[in-house]
């Protein structure tokens, strides 16, 4: 089986199978007085902290959730009706089309029930958004913006937008800034204080945690209404029994891919420029999404990426990419078309969209998504079944 | 896969007969409902789960392949032009001849696939000269030759219908033996993508009211119709005249005229036809000679009934006369040719000739 589908889920690390394993026998709510209580509890802590010293967050920042669409839906909402109940005016979002559905359908849903207007910033064709345009949306009307949310890396193309620059302008006109940190919390350095964001989003099973758990990184003074109610276990702002192994897990998961980052990025930067160039080469009218690639021979920085390492996104001209993904799939290779579904049905995606792309090449999308068990002979394997499989799907055309 | 029982034990068999076998549903609607309502249509989500879960079971890959817009243009606008036009479409054999042995069995021959194999009940069968040929099921209760009946020989060359020989309780027993869940789902009726089964309404809601008259076969009105298009010919109930001519006796609607916007209606006598003519002629298998005897059938559950044939090539042209006449025959319908068993071929019915003179027809 060749897996490139990393980026819709990765395969659990061992440490974080061990750490969960570890936990799975014993009894005890972390929110208990008793032994086993607080045994659960200490687990937990020492989670959080192992989550915040991975993250450059401070443990009290961390709040654990129920994973990265709780954690979106958390940050954008209750940053909306925090903001707004200080001050009525502050009802404009600033955002972009790329964001995932997480954060976009929380927008949609808070424009359509919570009086939200929402300020779509430029997104330039290779998927960023700039600080600059930013600022000119902020400097129009200060006061009524109520939260800005952009994603640190966009899921299907991979693009990173500056985060840190676009954190200090939203800073200067004072407004709160949530990102969606989830495709690159694993594969970037991605530093909560640094950033300077008020709000971040992570979860588990994209960096090889467990599914069902992540956590929202936010500031100790930025203000969040609950989404949930209940117990108030987590800062009063997510209610819910924590849950200790998913959390031990998460937190075993998070550490090692922080420590191996650095020698992982590097690994997986060569894999997917060996696959992009080995697609362009096998399929010369095959279109990369994303930022151009950069110079041969250039050294990769992970301070400096302007795409993730493990993803190489592609438009395939005059091919459904649902016939893509069947023809490799019955070849044992398993991508992503990378849009979302209703039904099973494939919808262009948004994101292509907003980056200028028409409706016909974004229906032809594919993404191939790299993480810790990717090797050579995974790329090697896409691309000897590729031409094939291309020639077959453009046959079969657009239906 | 549709997500009823027999496209899901279709599937099944094709497996256990070595095929390899990859499960489609087709998304036919642009809105899908969430959820089933009684017995109707076959394109919700929770059909769309149903079918998936079966190729599960049966342990093959399952996609979903959105035809709605293709379904849209060639089956539904379909169906509401026929009946602006005052005429009677069936809107499975134009789905089965546009969408599944077409759209569907392009795409798959195109992606590397073999045949299209579905849930209906009907037998190919190698005829004497190796050409295939459509029979009708083994059990007659479900026979659905009839909306297969639009195949040409090259579609059937693409299709497998593994439950021809079979009943549909041994089907039943089979889904329940293999551990599919979808094994008791009640079959399907009516039009798919009409989801409460309101025709009426429906067309109402797309060619909007237009009240017209409803007169007798002299020519006198005898009540007042929202739509001619609301109405089939042959149709009884919901006609709305009271007795008009006070002899107690049934009336039908025996013909449709959009132009003049009237539904005319007459008695059982004069509803029956003896002869039709029938364009748009599909052949199943080789074609039929100039003139043949054969048996018809001109409803999807009709009984079939004995007529001579003659070919008009040069007009694609079927010209049927019925030993016996015939009621309820009306233009839009398929006429489905049979040679006992063997689906000759089909055609659309375009006159009808009545036995009786019926003034305005």
């Amino acid at each position: 089986m060749t897996y490139l589908d990393h980026a819709a889920t990765t395969p659990m690390h061992p440490d974080a199978i061990a750490a969960m394993n570890a936990q799975f026998a014993l009894v005890g709510n972390a929110n208990s007085l008793h032994g086993p209580g607080r045994a659960a509890r200490r687990v937990v802590e020492e989670s959080r902290e192992a989550v915040a010293a991975a993250l450059g967050a401070r443990p009290s920042h961390v709040v654990f959730t129920g994973g990265g669409t709780e954690a979106d839906n958390l940050a954008v909402k209750g940053l909306y009706w925090a903001r707004r109940a200080e001050d009525p005016r502050r009802v404009r979002i600033l955002a972009a089309r790329i964001e995932h559905h997480a954060v976009l359908d929380a927008l949609f849903w808070l424009e359509q029930h919570e009086g939200a207007t929402l300020d779509w910033l430029p997104v330039r064709p290779d998927g960023s958004v700039t600080a600059a345009s930013l600022e000119a949306a902020l400097a129009a009307e200060p006061q009524t913006a109520a939260l800005v949310t952009l994603m640190w890396a966009n899921n299907e193309v991979g693009t990173v937008l500056p985060i840190r620059e676009l954190a200090e302008v939203a800073h200067r006109r004072g407004v709160p800034i949530h990102s969606d940190a989830i495709q690159a919390a694993g594969h970037l350095p991605v530093d909560f204080a640094e950033s300077g964001l008020d709000a971040l989003s992570v979860t588990g099973h994209k960096l090889g945690g467990p599914l069902g758990v992540g956590a929202l990184l936010l500031g100790r003074e930025t203000k969040l209404t609950a989404l949930q109610h209940g117990g108030g276990q987590e800062r009063d702002v997510r209610s819910g029994t924590l849950d200790t192994p998913g959390i031990a897990g998460f937190a075993a998961a998070v550490t090692a891919a922080r420590a191996e980052q650095p020698e992982e990025y590097l690994r997986l930067c060569a894999l997917r420029d060996k696959l992009i160039e080995g697609v362009l080469r096998t399929v010369p009218d095959a279109v990369l999404s994303g930022p151009p690639l950069s110079e041969p021979g250039a050294k990769p920085d992970s301070e400096s990426a302007d795409r993730l390492p493990g993803i190489a996104h592609f438009c395939f001209p005059g091919c459904e990419g649902d016939s893509l993904l069947l023809l490799l799939d019955a070849r044992g290779i398993s991508c992503s078309t990378g849009s979302a579904c209703s039904a099973g049905i494939a919808q262009p995606s948004h994101v292509l969209l907003a980056m200028g792309s028409t409706e016909e090449l974004a229906r032809g999308s594919l993404r191939f998504s790299l993480g810790r068990t990717s090797t050579e002979d995974d790329v090697d394997a896409l691309l000897e079944a590729l031409p094939a499989v291309v020639s077959r799907a453009r046959a079969a055309g657009l239906s | 896969m549709s997500g009823g029982v027999d496209s899901a034990v279709a599937a099944a068999r094709a497996v256990a007969a070595g095929h390899e076998v990859t499960g489609v549903h087709l998304a036919l609607s642009r809105n899908p409902q969430s959820f089933r309502t009684g017995a109707r249509g076959c394109c919700t989500v929770e059909d769309s789960r149903d079918a998936r879960r079966a190729a599960d079971v049966i342990g093959i890959p399952f996609y979903v392949w959105d035809m709605a817009e293709r379904f849209h243009a060639d089956v539904v606008d379909d169906f509401v032009a026929e009946y602006a036009a005052g005429r009677t479409p069936n809107p499975c054999l134009r789905c089965n001849e546009k969408i599944k042995f077409a759209a569907v069995l392009d795409k798959a021959h195109a992606l590397g696939f073999d045949a299209v194999c579905t849930g209906h009940y009907a037998r190919i069968v190698d005829g004497p000269d190796g050409a295939r040929e459509l029979h009708r099921a083994a059990d007659p209760a479900k026979d659905q030759s009839y909306v297969l009946g639009v195949l040409d020989a090259r579609q059937l060359a693409g299709a497998l219908f593994p439950l021809g020989d079979s009943l549909k309780s041994d089907v039943r027993a089979e889904a329940e033996r293999l551990g599919l869940a979808v094994a008791d789902k009640p079959d399907s009726h009516d039009v798919c993508f009409i989801a409460d089964g309101d025709t009426r309404g429906f067309l109402a809601e797309r060619l909007g009211t237009a009240p017209g008259r409803i007169v007798d076969s002299s020519g006198a009105v005898v009540g007042e119709h929202q739509g001619a298009y609301g109405y089939t010919i042959g149709q009884r109930k919901g006609l709305r005249i009271g007795d008009p001519a006070g002899d107690g006796r049934p009336r039908y609607v025996l013909d449709i005229s959009p132009v003049d916007n009237t539904v005319t209606v007459g008695t059982a006598e004069e509803l029956a036809v003896d002869a039709l003519d029938a364009g748009h002629v599909r052949w199943c298998g080789p074609r039929g000679g100039d003139g043949f005897d054969c048996l018809v059938q001109l409803r999807a559950h009709g009984e079939p009934v004995a007529a001579s044939a003659r070919y008009d090539a040069d007009a694609d042209l079927v010209t049927l006369a019925f030993g016996a006449s015939v009621r309820g025959v009306a233009p839009g319908q398929t006429a489905v040719l049979y040679d006992g068993a063997r689906v000759i071929g089909s055609a659309t019915i375009t006159a009808t000739r009545r036995a009786a003179a019926v003034a305005g027809a």
